[in-house]
């Protein structure tokens, strides 16, 4: 049975009091509170088994080695992938994404070849290709948004030519919480055979991943948005994409063999994993899958729809108060970001906190969609399924006090 | 004891000095790339170098656009080199609420801004 206040019990954090308030944490769109389980994970690997991967032949090598390449593969399973060797380790989605850019974009973007994103792309889907293309003067077009605060995919299947190489995309927006129609994005760009890439870094956490279904070429998403640990990031990419492209990032474990001024390129996942990797992060991640898929990942959607459907209907009612909710017209996500006439969001959220809620204000790392919406910056509340309606009614007390005080 | 005590609530309700000045003997605009503050604070001097009126304009946080409109009546009297050597510990009794770590910046924005029109600030000609 999918209980949240239960599921709430097993997150030490919630036993912690902001300024004398029981904490309501309304910032999972930053990063998610982490799991008793993926904790005790952490502390496991340091106490009985620290050591490094894949070097060594004494027991505790190897049960490192073991437990960090078993993530791998339940990775692999979680998003449905081929192969293990389909999963690479990164830090965190911003450096899947830059590997992406430095690797299979330097060998194949070309002068007035032309890469596709978004309007609503957070930076790290955004400066990665705007740096290719200048290195390599191509062309950077950007998916406008309509008035209705959706991707205007017609005239993104206008820009597709020849030229296009790539598209990359959000598949769930950290401002909006709109997420695009993937299936036919995909489906247009490999008619004209251009690559894919998904950012997953919001979405991940709160749906089933299908990256079979999907059909999209890389993947990018982050551990600690989906309860595991912070620095660790995982790249998905399909295994002819990957066994093609060359490593950027040159060292220890990358390498099968090394001469005195030449070197042979390890196997894949592993050429792109160079230097000791992040052992700890990376064994207690597979924690926090498993905690996930007790959850259910299908449970959890359904609940961010019932949230947010409850904040709509309690924040709505401060219209009047010049409360602004930024509703794409489709949206069925965590997030709810929005805006007081007069107030800035950076007053908004001091006074949230005040209360004990914690919520993000500012840009968002999306300045050019935030100033699309003509405003210099928007308060955000995002949910996980361990919030519940209450936590809903504390941020509008919350909303209440901030109304009153700036009146 | 509160961030939004009443003084910073009065100022940010009902700022003292808010507008521009039509020809200002120096005027600096400043962003604070974080929050998408905007600041601009424009200084007249009068025939001895002092200012005889200051006025800030802009948007941002309740802490950076009442920090700036009582900055601006400190300002009053001084001359540029004075301004410039504002330490910031006087904002922070000037305010007299707990600014944390994420705050400073709000809290300074007005400082940062006058001093750079401190600097810009050409002799008067009257």
């Amino acid at each position: 049975m999918f209980n949240p206040k239960n599921l709430k019990k097993d997150f030490p954090i919630f036993s912690r009091k902001i300024n004398g308030k029981t904490l309501v944490y309304l910032d999972n769109a930053s990063t998610s509170q982490k799991p008793k389980s993926v904790i005790a994970a952490l502390s496991n690997y340091y106490q009985t088994f620290n050591s490094n991967t894949h070097r060594g032949i004494h027991t505790m090598s190897e049960e490192a080695t073991a437990a960090y390449e078993g993530t791998r593969e339940h990775v692999m399973k979680f998003i449905n992938a081929n192969l293990p060797k389909e999963i690479i380790f990164t830090r965190n989605t911003t450096e899947s994404i830059n590997l992406v850019a430095y690797t299979w974009g330097e060998e194949h973007i070309k002068t007035n070849d032309e890469i596709i994103v978004s309007a609503i792309e957070h930076h790290s889907n955004l400066v990665p290709w705007q740096e290719l293309c200048r290195r390599k003067n191509a062309k950077l077009k950007i998916i406008p948004i309509k008035e209705d605060l959706t991707l205007d995919l017609d005239a993104y299947e206008k820009m597709l030519s020849h030229k296009t190489k790539l598209v990359s995309i959000t598949a769930m927006s950290n401002v909006l919480g709109y997420m695009p129609n993937l299936t036919r994005i995909i489906n247009a760009a490999h008619k004209i055979s251009a690559i894919v890439l998904i950012d997953g870094a919001q979405s991940v956490a709160h749906m089933p991943t299908d990256v079979k279904k999907l059909d999209c070429d890389f993947l990018a998403f982050s551990s600690h948005k989906m309860l595991g640990p912070t620095g660790v990031g995982v790249l998905y990419g399909k295994y002819e994409l990957l066994s093609d492209m060359n490593p950027f990032m040159f060292g220890g474990d990358m390498v099968k063999s090394v001469e005195q001024h030449k070197a042979y390129w390890n196997d894949l996942p592993w050429k792109f994993e160079a230097g000791t990797p992040n052992i700890a992060d990376v064994i207690a991640f597979d924690a926090a899958l498993t905690y996930l898929e007790k959850v259910g990942l299908q449970n959890i959607q359904k609940h961010d729809e019932k949230l947010l459907k409850y904040a709509i209907s309690k924040f709505s009612k401060y219209e009047k108060d010049g409360v602004r909710l930024i509703l794409p017209k489709t949206h069925t996500s965590s997030i709810l970001s929005f805006s007081i006439k007069g107030i800035h969001p950076h007053d908004i959220a001091q006074i949230f906190n005040d209360e004990g809620v914690a919520i993000r204000s500012g840009y968002h790392c999306s300045q050019p969609l935030i100033e699309h919406l003509n405003l210099s910056s928007t308060a955000r509340m995002s949910f996980y399924f361990y919030n519940t309606e209450e936590d809903i009614d504390r941020a509008e007390k919350a909303l209440q006090k901030t109304i009153k005080l700036f009146k | 004891m509160e961030l939004y005590s009443e003084i910073i609530l009065d100022y940010f309700k009902n700022p003292v000095n808010k507008g521009t000045i039509a020809k200002p003997s120096g005027s600096a605009l400043e962003h604070n790339p974080l929050c998408g503050d905007k600041l601009r604070i424009d200084l007249l001097l009068d025939k001895k170098d002092k200012v005889i009126e200051a006025k800030f304009s802009g948007e941002g946080c309740a802490i950076s656009q009442a920090t700036a409109s009582m900055l601006t009546e400190k300002l009053i009297g001084k001359t540029p080199a004075q301004i410039k050597k504002i330490e910031n510990d006087e904002i922070y009794k000037m305010l007299n609420i707990p600014i944390s770590p994420g705050r400073v910046k709000c809290a300074l924005l007005g400082l940062v801004t006058a001093k750079k029109a401190a600097i810009l600030c050409k002799k008067s000609t009257k």
